[in-house]
């Protein structure tokens, strides 16, 4: 059965609700809610929630395998809509993994991108 | 559908009669064959191999009593042939195989053959495959079109078509996207897809910028012949009866649409004798079925605007005010300033040109649009102001028309100039 990742985006300047008010507890209880049906359901593999991009850190090996590591404070790409954090989805095919996307809280706050995973036992 | 197949045995039927059989045949060989293999891909080479075959062979040995059966068997062994033949099998093809040779071949029931061929149309037009692909898609696996007829079709230079179609195949594959029928609960979101796909081929025949002939009849007959498939697979939802109505009933004026030079004859100037009347008759009857259904949609409501101009025997006698009162309703459920630029249209037949002006100067967003220009043009015209008239057919002329279009505008410029 196929793995998807479902990448959940937002907008990078948005700001986002203060920890320990009401409207933060009611977007964390949608994302608990969202993991305990996924996850009854045997369709969650895991996931994880990102720092903000100001945390990120983006290197680079220069001259090839071995070379010197070049790092640069920020993410890979300044852009309006950032990636802030992602579900692994185990379904039968994209319209399960694309009904289960759109449950996520990202999905109505922002956007979700399903990308399907490489099966690589599956690839002969 | 299976009106060339009752003859059996003939051969002396021309070589487009075969081609005809063998396409039409096709695809249902295709939508079951996809089914068992789970790779469309694969089914779709393995069908053209058979077609190929098939168009070889016939002419010499005769058609098949069964022709569906004779492609189904050739195109099982073709997809056979294929999978022995790749070095590198994943467990995807190991499955094909293993269906494959699993001994004799079962055919379809006709009902069976029908969820096939849904399966396939809603497979070609998920939501998740690009809008340009699911049209590419649908006309090579439904209407059995090669690409380079599609890319032309289209206006498109091959290689790009061939690689917006293996794009979509491609992705067809790795996202997994099912092929299988939506639940009920689930077509609310997929159908329109699906209707859209058939009327964009169907405009695209009608209305394309770049060509210089603007009907290209061969596209036309696609999308009805698509219509008369979704009508036949999806007998209870009235948008599909809706959208086969809104064609014939578009298409049955497509001789006396232009005159010999290629021109745009307005409807009001139309020879009404040469309307396909039977088509219009047709597309009437499917609205009045739709309406027993009570479940109201765009094309059921255009396709009954389509119908109002084509049962009128005259322009005088067209029932502008049912007309106005119908693109009312098509506004509430689809709010576009196109669709109330019909309406200021039909609002200024049925009560009079300043009305229709009155709603026309409501409608935002549309300057780019060469018939907003022109329906005020004509508006403004009939009031009276002559200057006002030639600078909005002057905007209509600068938003690029298609060449009829372009043509027709300069002629109505021309003569508001030697009114005047």
């Amino acid at each position: 059965m196929p793995t998807y990742a479902a990448l959940i985006y937002d907008s990078a300047d948005k700001e986002w609700e203060e920890p320990d008010t009401e409207a933060w507890a009611a977007i964390m209880a949608d994302y608990t809610a969202f993991g305990e049906k996924a996850g009854a359901a045997g369709v969650l593999l895991g996931g994880e929630a990102l720092q903000p991009t100001a945390t990120a850190t983006t290197i680079t090996v220069t001259g090839g395998k071995g070379g010197d590591m070049v790092a640069t404070d920020g993410p890979f790409a300044e852009t309006k809509e950032v990636l802030g954090g992602f579900y692994l989805l185990k379904c039968e095919d994209l319209d399960e993994a694309l009904g289960w996307a759109q449950q996520i809280p990202g999905a109505w706050q922002g956007r979700v991108e399903v990308r399907p995973c490489i099966d690589f036992s599956a690839e002969g | 559908m299976h009106r060339l197949l009752r003859g059996g045995l003939n051969l002396d039927r021309t070589s487009a009669e075969l081609a005809e059989v063998v396409r039409v045949e096709g695809r249902t060989v295709l939508a079951t064959l996809t089914r068992r293999l789970g790779d469309l891909d694969l089914a779709e080479d393995a069908v053209q191999d058979a077609m190929v075959k098939a168009i070889e062979r016939w002419p010499v040995s005769g058609v098949p009593a069964k022709p569906g059966a004779w492609l189904t068997t050739t195109a099982q062994n073709a997809a056979l042939d294929r999978l022995r033949r790749e070095t590198k099998r994943g467990p995807k093809e190991e499955a094909a195989m293993g269906v494959l040779s699993g001994g004799d071949i079962d055919l379809p029931t006709p009902s069976a053959v029908g969820d096939d061929l849904l399966r396939l149309v809603f497979t070609c037009c998920h939501p998740a495959i690009n809008p340009e692909a699911r049209v590419a898609l649908s006309l090579r696996t439904l209407c059995g079109l090669t690409t380079a007829e599609v890319a032309a079709a289209f206006l498109v230079a091959e290689p790009t078509m061939a690689q917006r179609i293996v794009r979509a195949k491609k992705k067809i594959a790795a996202a997994n996207i099912p092929y299988r029928v939506p639940a009920d609960h689930e077509l609310p979101d997929r159908l329109p897809a699906v209707l859209a796909v058939v009327y964009v081929v169907f405009t695209e025949a009608h209305h394309s910028v770049s060509a210089d002939v603007p009907v290209r009849v061969d596209l036309a007959d696609e999308a009805i012949r698509l219509g008369r498939m979704l009508v036949e697979l999806m007998p209870d939802v009235p948008e599909c009866r809706g959208l086969l109505a809104l064609m014939l009933a578009t298409h049955a004026r497509r001789d006396a649409r232009l005159d010999g030079d290629g021109d745009i004859i307005l409807l009001v100037d139309q020879d009404r004798s040469r309307w396909d009347h039977d088509a219009i008759a047709e597309a009437a009857r499917l609205v009045d079925e739709t309406l027993r259904h009570r479940a109201v949609g765009t094309y059921q409501v255009q396709a009954a605007i389509a119908c109002l101009h084509g049962l009128a025997a005259a322009d005088e006698v067209t029932d502008w005010p049912q007309i106005a009162e119908l693109y009312g309703i098509l506004e509430q459920i689809q709010p576009t300033p196109v669709v109330r630029v019909n309406r200021a249209a039909a609002v200024a037949e049925a009560v009079g040109p300043a009305a229709g002006l009155a709603v026309l100067d409501t409608v935002d967003g549309v300057g780019g649009w060469h018939l907003f220009h022109s329906a005020r043009a004509e508006l403004l015209r009939r009031l009276g102001r002559p200057e006002e008239a030639a600078e909005a057919y002057r905007r209509a002329l600068e938003c690029g028309p298609n060449e009829a279009d372009r043509r027709f505008l300069a002629a109505r410029l021309d003569d508001l100039g030697s009114a005047s």
